[in-house]
């Protein structure tokens, strides 16, 4: 079953063009990973996805939806966890929760349920009471994750859900975002680490340049540079032409000085 | 593939929101502004010191200057002592400097990412600014209370009566509001932390200056005249004179103080709600 598909969706910011007429469906359940170098058009694809940003031309619906002319149902079947640290750090985990149960209309007698079982899954409910200030990044991503499936979304979006991770924080919000999964929920998610989408992607799309250069599962593509047991790190290289790990930081000022601001609230 | 699509229809017929009433509509709109403004005060409530810290210059005013010139009685203020005229003026300049400087949260929220999930989210834009904005006028009333609370210590005659307290909650939390939501405009439009700092100390002088805060328009020449006119701190501290001070009245009337208020905040607040996407781009 179709969730989400896109039609020659394009994004021209005045000369430059971020998104390339992209043409793609992704079914219920999957976990499907977006990979690109900086400036490949990613984050654009979320914004537009997620109704933050109007596309130029083409189209993209959601469970039959449009993005653009019915922005307002979309946002209530969707989640967005975005790439910045979006809980509130003078807020304790359970408020961050409550506030968004009441936006998102969760009916009162059900959100206290609701709230305490979303902290128990997401294994923070002896950090309820706490100021997420004093979280560790691991905790706040998955509270971030928790607040925003405690709708039960249709699709759930991730940018850069594992950014500034250790190993072991990351491999539990694989395990979630797996568990999410296998309960129904698709869900999106951008990624720079190759091993991630190699770990938990169901199918990936190589983005450059605002283009597909790519689409498929980890093991198809890997097949389709003729070596099934090759690296996703290869697979890109092909594709791109340089390794995603080597490649120095493309972004603006402004993109390196907020990453550099997540990662050292991260700590 | 039709049986797909029936499924998924029913996925979606799950979520009601198509055909709500315009009753319906507003009634979540304002109930939605409302959790946006629990949110900001359960945060105020983790950290209250920038209350406390935010009160030390209108306190400095009421202590220095309006001590030192109720003693040379250069500014003529009628029948009221200099302190008396002086005090609601400090309580409106309080509320402005706790409102101006608002807008700069958008801007770390937009760093942070959390415009981001509250556009992404079904919240009514317009729900989100009121909310903020409401949140304002309840900082700002805790501003109101220090104020009263140094105008005792000063004798300054203050009314008590409750219809007047009731007054005074209105125009402070309306006008925090209506200022909050002015630096926000200002927020979207210059979008980074260093010129919006500049632009709110460049903001604050004139906006305080150019009304009747603590000198009569009268004094003033003809083209500042004309310009404190069209300040809406200039009805604020119009309605909060003759709410807060034993004989205190109002010069162009309590009903016109007000609808200049609400309207200035109703245009404002349109402004902001137009705008605010546009922070997340």
């Amino acid at each position: 079953m179709k969730i989400l598909e896109l039609n020659n969706l394009t994004k021209r910011f005045g000369e430059f063009t971020a998104v390339n007429s992209i043409s793609y469906s992704i079914n219920k359940g999957e976990i499907f990973g977006l990979v690109g170098p900086n400036g490949a058009g990613k984050t654009t694809t979320i914004k537009i996805l997620t109704t933050l940003l109007p596309a130029t031309s083409g189209k993209a619906s959601i469970g039959g939806c449009d993005v653009t002319r019915n922005a307002s149902k979309v946002r209530r079947i969707i989640g967005y966890v975005p790439q910045l640290l979006s809980a509130d750090g003078n807020l304790t985990g359970y408020e961050n929760l409550l506030v968004f149960a009441k936006l998102y209309d969760i009916p009162s007698k059900e959100r206290e349920k609701r709230i305490i079982d979303s902290l128990h899954f997401m294994g923070l409910s002896d950090s309820a009471k706490k100021l997420v200030k004093s979280y560790s990044g691991g905790m706040i991503r998955r509270l971030e994750i928790a607040q925003a499936v405690l709708h039960k979304p249709l699709v759930l979006f991730l940018d850069e859900p594992t950014v500034g991770l250790d190993p072991v924080a990351r491999e539990t919000v694989w395990e979630y975002i797996r568990v999410l999964a296998k309960g129904g929920t698709t869900v999106l998610m951008t990624t720079h680490y190759m091993e991630e989408a190699d770990a938990i992607c169901t199918r990936i799309a190589i983005m450059n340049k605002g283009n597909i250069a790519a689409i498929g599962s980890p093991l198809e593509l890997k097949e389709s540079i003729g070596d099934a047991d090759a690296t996703l790190n290869k697979v890109f290289e092909y594709y791109i032409g340089k390794l995603l790990e080597s490649e120095e930081p493309e972004g603006n000022f402004k993109d390196v000085s907020r990453t550099r601001r997540v990662a050292r609230r991260l700590g | 593939m039709y049986q797909e699509q029936g499924v998924l229809q029913e996925d979606l017929d799950n979520i009601q929101i198509e055909n709500i009433s315009p009753i319906k509509w507003i009634m979540g709109f304002i109930n939605k502004t409302f959790v946006i403004a629990e949110l900001e005060v359960r945060k105020l409530k983790h950290d209250p010191t920038e209350l406390l810290t935010r009160a030390a210059q209108p306190a400095l005013w009421m202590l220095v200057f309006g001590e030192v010139f109720t003693r040379v009685r250069a500014i003529p203020t009628g029948s009221m002592s200099y302190l008396d005229f002086m005090a609601p003026g400090i309580l409106a300049q309080s509320v402005l400097f706790v409102a101006i400087f608002y807008g700069i949260s958008i801007i770390w929220e937009r760093d942070l990412g959390i415009v981001h999930k509250f556009l992404a989210s079904p919240i009514p834009r317009g729900s989100i600014v009121l909310g903020k904005a409401l949140s304002a006028g309840v900082r700002a009333v805790s501003q109101a209370i220090i104020i009263y609370f140094l105008s005792l210590l000063l004798h300054v005659s203050l009314s008590w009566e409750p219809y007047n307290l009731v007054g005074i909650l209105f125009v402070v939390i309306i006008s925090a509001a209506l200022f909050s939501t002015f630096s926000l405009i200002i927020a979207c439009i210059v979008k980074t932390r260093e010129r919006f700092m500049g632009i709110g100390q460049v903001l604050t002088m004139p906006l305080f200056f150019a009304s009747n805060a603590i000198y009569p328009i009268a004094m003033m020449p003809n083209w500042l005249k004309a310009i404190a006119h069209f300040n809406p701190l200039t009805y604020e501290v119009d309605a909060l004179r003759a709410f807060m001070i034993n004989g205190g009245t109002s010069l162009y009337g309590l009903a016109f103080d007000f609808g200049a208020l609400l309207l200035s905040m109703i245009i404002l607040t349109v402004i902001a709600t137009a705008l605010y996407p546009s922070v997340a781009r």
